[in-house]
C-alpha cells in the first residue's frame, strides 16, 4: 500500500488567550490516502477548524507532526507555509471569501497569479468551469452572484492551481438546500473525475454522507 | 493582476481615493506656487530693472539685492557722476515701499525718458503737476484706476492719476522725485543711481572708476544685478522653501498614512483571503505601496494642474502685486517630494497588513 498523502501524528495545538493556555488539539493521529474524500464532523470547539488551519499552513502546530506528500510541514517557517498554501492547498470557506472588488474570473485568476502561473489556458479547466456551472457568470462581481454561484467560483479558485489537497470548511453552511446539494455534487464530482483529495468540515450528516469516510472530533481529539 | 487589484481597490472607494489624491495635491500645489512666486517675482524685478535702460546700478552700502532702506545717497552725487568720462547719463531715483511687495518710485521723468526711451502710455500721459502719479497697466487693473482718478492711501497724500503705462519698466507706481523726497523726509537724497555709458565697450572702465570713487557702495553692471536676482541670493528664501518642502512631505505622509490605514482596516478580510491563497508578505506590501503610489502620482498631476489654476487666480486678482512663474523643472521635484511622503505614509499600514495573521484576518467582520 502506498504512503498516505496526509500523515498526522500526535498533533497538538495550544492557543494562548490572555494568560490562559487553551488546548485546541490534544494529540491527533490521522492518515488520508491520495484521492480520498474525507468528511470531518464534530461540535463547535472540537478542533476541526484548527486541524484544517494547520494542514493548510495557516498556523503552525504546537507539537506533533504533519506530513503532506512526504514533506513535514510542522517545522515550516512562515515563508514555507506561504509556499505550501500557494502550491499544495486550496481552501473553500463557509463565507465564500471572494474578493468583492474583482469579477469571478479575476478572483480565479488572482490565485493563479499568486502561485506564479500564467493565464488559465488549460482546456480541462474550462471544462471544469462548465461543470461548475459558472462559465457564463465569470464577468460578474460577487455581489451579482447567488450564494451557490459564489461558492462554485470559490471552488474553481481553490482548484485552479491543481492543489494536492482541497480543504472545504463548512462549504454549504451558508447555502440553502438546493444550492448545498449542487455544491456537494460539484465537490464529489471533482473527487471522482479528477481524483482530487478533499477534506471537508461539516455539521450536516447529509453533507458528510457525500464523502468516502467520516471522522468525528471532540475536545481536540479524533473519537471515531 | 497587481495593477487590476490596485485599480479595483481604488475604484471600490472612489470618494476616499479622490479625497486622498486631492489632499496629496495640496502640498504639491503649495510648493509649486511658492517656488513659482519666488522665481516669478524675482524675474519680474529683473525685467523691470532691465526696462530702465541703464548699464550700471549704484546702490548704497549695506543694502541687500532686493531691498533698499531709505534714501541715503546725496543727490549731488548724481551730478558728480554725470561729469565722469564715458557717462552718457546718470539718473537718481528714490524708492519707497508701500506694501511688502509693492514700491513707489520717485523719478525725474525727463532723465528717465532719456535713459529708457520713456513710458508707453495706454491711457493719459506724463506728469503735469507735482502730485501726479503714473501707474502701470497691472496696478490699474488690480485697483480699477484710470487717468483722472485720485489715490489717497499712499503716504497719506492725494495723488492724481495722470497716466497708465505699459508694464515692464521701473515700479508699478511712479511719481515726481521731489514730491516723494519731501513726503518721505529725504529731500536732496536718492535711493539708487542708474548710469548709462556712452558705449558698451566702456562699461568696464566706468565700473572701475566708480568702484574707486565709491568703495563702500554696491556697484553692479545691469547684467550682474539682474543675474543676482535669484532664489539663492535672497536671504532665507531657500530655507523657507525647504520648510515648505518638509511640510509637503509631512502632509503627504499623514494623508496617505490615514487613508491607507483605514483602507487596510476595511480590507482586513481581503488581506486574509489573499494570504490564504498563498500571497507573501511582500505581495501584500506591494499592493498597498502600489495603491499609494498611484494616488501619489495622481496627486502630483492634480497638484501641477492646480498650480496653473492658482497662477491664473493670482494673475486675475493681484496682477500688480504677485507674479507666479511656471516652473516645470520643479514638477519632478514636487512629484518626488510628494511620492516620498506617500510611500513613507503607506509603509506602516502596508507592513501591518503584510504581518496580519491570516486566520484572524479571515475571521474579521
Amino acid at each position: 500500500m502506498s504512503d498516505p498523502l496526509i500523515e498526522i501524528r500526535g498533533l497538538r495545538k495550544i492557543y494562548r488567550v490572555g494568560k490562559v493556555d487553551v488546548p485546541a488539539l490534544r494529540g491527533v493521529d490521522l492518515d488520508v490516502p491520495k484521492g480520498e474524500f474525507l468528511a470531518i464532523v464534530g461540535p463547535s470547539g472540537s478542533g476541526k477548524s484548527t486541524l484544517f488551519h494547520i494542514i493548510g499552513g495557516l498556523t503552525p502546530a504546537t507539537g506533533g507532526s504533519v506530513r503532506i506528500a512526504g514533506q513535514d510541514i510542522s517545522s515550516l517557517t512562515d515563508a514555507g507555509r506561504t509556499e505550501l498554501r500557494k502550491q499544495k492547498v486550496g481552501f473553500v470557506f463557509q463565507k465564500f471569501n471572494l474578493l468583492p472588488n474583482l469579477t469571478a474570473a479575476d478572483n480565479i485568476a488572482v490565485a493563479r497569479y499568486i502561485a506564479g502561473r500564467g493565464q488559465i489556458e488549460e482546456p480541462e479547466f474550462q471544462e471544469t468551469l462548465t461543470l461548475l456551472g459558472i462559465a457564463g457568470r465569470l464577468s460578474h462581481k460577487p455581489s451579482a452572484l447567488s450564494g451557490g454561484e459564489q461558492q462554485r467560483v470559490a471552488i474553481a479558485r481553490a482548484i485552479v492551481n491543481h492543489p494536492a489537497i482541497l480543504l472545504a470548511d463548512e462549504p454549504t453552511g451558508n447555502l440553502d438546500t438546493e444550492n448545498s446539494a449542487a455544491v456537494l455534487d460539484v465537490i464529489r464530482g471533482l473527487n471522482r473525475r479528477l481524483g482530487q483529495t478533499i477534506l471537508m468540515i461539516t455539521h450536516n450528516p447529509e453533507a458528510a454522507a457525500f464523502a468516502h469516510r467520516t471522522v468525528r472530533m471532540r475536545d481536540g481529539r479524533i473519537v471515531g | 493582476m497587481t495593477g487590476r487589484l490596485v485599480l479595483e481597490n481604488l475604484k471600490h472607494k472612489p470618494m476616499r481615493s479622490l479625497l486622498s489624491v486631492f489632499l496629496i495635491a495640496v502640498p504639491v500645489t503649495l510648493i509649486l506656487c511658492l517656488v513659482g512666486l519666488s522665481e516669478g517675482m524675482l524675474a519680474d524685478s529683473a525685467r523691470r530693472a532691465r526696462g530702465i535702460g541703464a548699464d550700471i546700478v549704484i546702490r548704497p552700502p549695506k543694502t541687500s539685492i532686493l531691498s533698499l532702506s531709505g534714501a541715503p545717497i546725496p543727490q549731488k552725487l548724481v551730478d558728480v557722476l554725470q561729469q565722469k568720462p564715458h557717462v552718457a547719463l546718470a539718473m537718481g531715483m528714490i524708492v519707497h515701499p508701500i506694501t511688502s511687495v509693492t514700491f513707489i518710485s520717485g523719478i525725474d521723468l525727463q532723465h528717465f525718458n532719456q535713459m529708457s526711451g520713456g513710458f508707453r502710455y495706454l491711457e493719459g500721459g506724463p506728469f503735469q503737476g507735482p502730485d501726479d502719479l503714473i501707474i502701470d497697466q497691472y496696478y490699474a487693473q488690480q485697483h480699477h484706476l484710470h487717468p483722472g482718478d485720485y489715490v489717497t492711501d499712499i503716504l497719506n497724500h492725494r495723488w492724481h492719476v495722470c497716466g497708465v503705462a505699459e508694464g515692464g519698466k521701473l515700479a508699478h507706481l511712479s511719481v515726481p522725485m521731489a514730491t516723494l523726497q519731501d513726503l518721505t523726509g529725504n529731500t536732496g537724497k536718492v535711493s539708487q543711481v542708474f548710469v548709462k555709458v556712452d558705449r558698451i565697450a566702456n562699461i568696464p572702465a566706468v565700473m572701475a572708476e566708480l568702484k574707486a570713487l565709491l568703495p563702500d557702495y554696491n556697484i553692479y553692471t545691469m547684467e550682474e544685478f539682474t543675474s543676482l536676482l535669484t532664489v539663492e541670493n535672497v536671504g532665507g528664501l531657500n530655507t523657507f522653501i525647504d520648510v515648505m518642502v518638509g511640510i509637503g512631505v509631512v502632509i503627504g505622509f499623514a494623508v496617505v498614512l490615514l487613508s491607507m490605514y483605514m483602507a487596510v482596516l476595511q480590507r482586513t478580510r481581503e488581506i486574509g483571503i489573499l494570504k490564504a491563497l498563498g500571497a507573501s508578505r511582500w505581495f501584500i506590501l506591494k499592493i498597498i505601496l502600489a495603491e499609494a503610489l498611484v494616488m501619489g502620482v495622481g496627486g502630483t498631476i492634480v497638484g501641477i494642474a492646480l498650480s496653473f489654476v492658482a497662477r491664473a487666480l493670482i494673475q486675475w486678482l493681484y496682477p500688480a502685486s504677485l507674479t507666479q512663474a511656471v516652473t516645470p523643472l520643479w514638477w519632478p521635484i514636487a512629484g518626488a517630494i510628494s511620492l516620498t511622503g506617500v510611500l513613507l505614509g503607506a509603509l506602516y499600514p502596508g507592513l501591518s497588513a503584510a504581518a496580519q495573521d491570516p486566520i484572524e484576518a479571515l475571521a474579521y467582520e
